[in-house]
């Protein structure tokens, strides 16, 4: 046993040595950051979308910066499943943290798919939902913003599962309450929140829009704001764990949203910027328990003091 | 590679709007080939946020690593505040670079403006072998001077508007001469602005003369995480249909790229 704070959490099953893990999308499968930080260090990892088949993406330009954020429209590319758990697995199997799996579908069925394909897989800790992306079946409708098809999203995973399932949840909803119930009562073990904003930049001498895509998911401190509110009324509202994300760049952002109700948390464009951003904020979160005299971490989750 | 603090030693304006960058880094000037890159952060806030690509345009001695920079936004204009004395983040080295110019042939080293950056260092390491440096500028005022950069370095120009050098674009200027050689004796590297470097590539596939170029996007993470630097392949040469310029590049075989794509 250490003399310093405990800063594990359980997220229901599943159990993670400290609170800090790196968004789907901003960390690759992990190995992109091998040579510049200790990926041990990590309380998980979420991986990069992943779909049944492989996907080359969207058109560039995929990116393009913000003040304070950046838009991006990669488009889910991936090497689907079959190419993950050959190709990208292993290394994850190698590591001392824990691996979770961002998943993706086109449709209900595909989600249910996905979830088969990863029952009962060394090395996968848990099953993340990406609801953010568009229903074939619904004419392109995004699932996420549909309370009732993210349910049954959420029950198809869940039902063909031996993992935990965190569903992570889009904020382009105009009742984020809504969402978040329903999903819990769908069986999510988790909920993880928010993934980007959708939003938009034009280049004014060309009258194009800076993206090849046209619309984009922004993220990163411009959207920290917007992200710890609704983690804040999610929280409030779910008796599962909340994981917030949401333009996380430093501790004290992470402690932010520890307290504002989320149980963990996940760093993503922070890792653009500073590649050891995630170690920061582990290191940071130990310190502000120490200086505050906090035994356990999770003493701080949703400790917000609303006392007039 | 690494993620460091490094100790700025000079940054001087050495053009319109273009500047050179001295910082101290060992492990890069020690491991960096000539077409790699450094991810720069350009200031500790968040506005800019996202870390700016720079070509590496030279090292000196063991320690010192050389970037030559034009001011084309924020995060330029911020980098040139930095002085001597302030500390700077640096990753890299990064991405693929040139393939070391065979020492028989006849190199081309073909740029456009700012993209003479990474070629500057690619003459630098191969002093022995027979190179051709040809520069295109807009005019005669916008010309950067390898002297005044601290290199050694001698360049034909070419002037768009024919106020110095060459009258007309680099690449009528590389026309020109790559018919005076063989094209299994010749090799051409290149970097520069989009349209220059598909005229260039226009030029190499007429005369069937080998080109590695170096490519130019948008970039988040410079470490094949975040995908957002693609550019289109061509299908008929690559597997995949996109190619990430920070992994794959920024150098590639121009018989990669597909060239008709935006």
């Amino acid at each position: 046993m250490t003399d310093g704070p405990d800063i594990s959490v359980k997220l229901g099953n599943l159990n993670l040595k400290n609170p800090v893990m790196t968004a789907s999308g901003t960390f690759g499968y992990g190995k992109e950051f091998d040579s510049v930080i200790d990926l041990n260090r990590l309380g998980g990892i979420v991986v990069k979308g992943i779909s049944l088949k492989p996907m080359p993406g969207n058109p560039p330009p995929r990116i393009v910066e913000t003040p304070a954020g950046m838009l991006n429209a990669i488009g889910l590319a991936n090497l689907g499943i079959d190419g993950f758990l050959k190709e990208k697995l292993p290394f994850l199997k190698t590591l001392d943290t824990k691996t979770i799996v961002n998943i993706y579908g086109h449709s209900i069925d595909e989600y249910a798919e996905l979830a088969g394909v990863l029952k009962g897989v060394d090395g996968v800790d848990a099953v993340e939902i990406n609801i953010s992306c568009p229903n074939v079946d619904k004419g392109g409708l995004v699932f996420g913003k549909d309370p009732e098809v993210s349910a049954r999203v959420t029950e198809a995973v869940a039902g063909n599962t031996d993992k935990p399932v965190i569903v992570k949840l889009t904020p382009n909803v105009s009742e984020i309450t809504v969402l978040a119930k329903a999903v819990e009562q769908a069986g999510a073990d988790c909920i993880s929140l928010i993934n980007t904003l959708t939003g938009m930049a034009i280049d004014i001498e060309t009258g194009k829009p800076k993206l090849g895509n046209v619309s984009g998911g922004l993220s990163g401190p411009a959207i920290k704001p917007v992200a710890l509110h609704m983690v804040y009324q999610a929280a409030k509202a779910v008796k599962i764990p909340v994981i917030g994300i949401g333009g996380i760049m430093t501790a004290e952002d992470a402690i932010e949203f520890l307290i504002a109700g989320a149980s963990a948390v996940q760093v993503g464009t922070a890792n653009f910027v500073n590649p050891k951003a995630s170690i920061d904020i582990i290191d940071g979160l130990i310190k502000y328990c120490e200086r505050k005299g906090i035994g356990s971490i999770q003493e701080i989750t949703g400790s917000i003091n609303v006392d007039k | 590679m690494i993620e460091k603090l490094c100790k700025i030693l000079s940054n001087n304006q050495v053009a319109p709007d273009t500047y050179l960058i001295r910082f101290s880094s060992p492990e890069i000037a020690s491991e960096a080939v000539p077409g790699q890159f450094v991810m720069l952060r350009i200031n500790e806030g968040f506005d800019p946020s996202l870390r700016r690509p720079f070509s590496i345009c030279g090292v000196e001695g063991e320690d010192v690593v050389k970037i030559l920079y034009k001011v084309v936004g924020k995060g330029t204009k911020g980098l040139t505040y930095k002085d001597a004395g302030d500390s700077i983040s640096v990753l890299g080295p990064l991405g693929k670079g040139f393939s070391t110019p065979d020492p028989l042939k006849e190199n081309f080293l073909v740029a456009g403006g700012i993209g003479i950056a990474p070629l500057l260092f690619l003459y630098q390491k191969n002093k022995s072998a027979k190179i051709h440096f040809l520069s295109g500028f807009r005019t005669s005022g916008e010309i950067i001077d390898p002297g005044t950069a601290g290199f050694d370095a001698e360049h034909m120009i070419a002037t768009d508007d024919g106020s110095a050098g060459y009258d007309g674009r680099v690449t009528g200027l590389l026309a020109e001469k790559l018919e005076q050689y063989k094209p299994d004796d010749t090799c051409v590297y290149t970097c520069g602005p989009h349209p220059m470097l598909k005229a260039v590539r226009d030029e190499c596939l007429k005369n069937n003369v080998p080109c590695q170029v170096s490519m130019e996007t948008f970039m988040a993470c410079g470490l094949g995480a975040c995908q957002g630097c693609v550019v289109k392949s061509d299908l008929t040469a690559v597997k995949t249909p996109y190619l990430h310029v920070c992994k794959e590049g920024p150098v590639f075989d121009m018989n990669n790229i597909d060239w008709e794509s935006k």
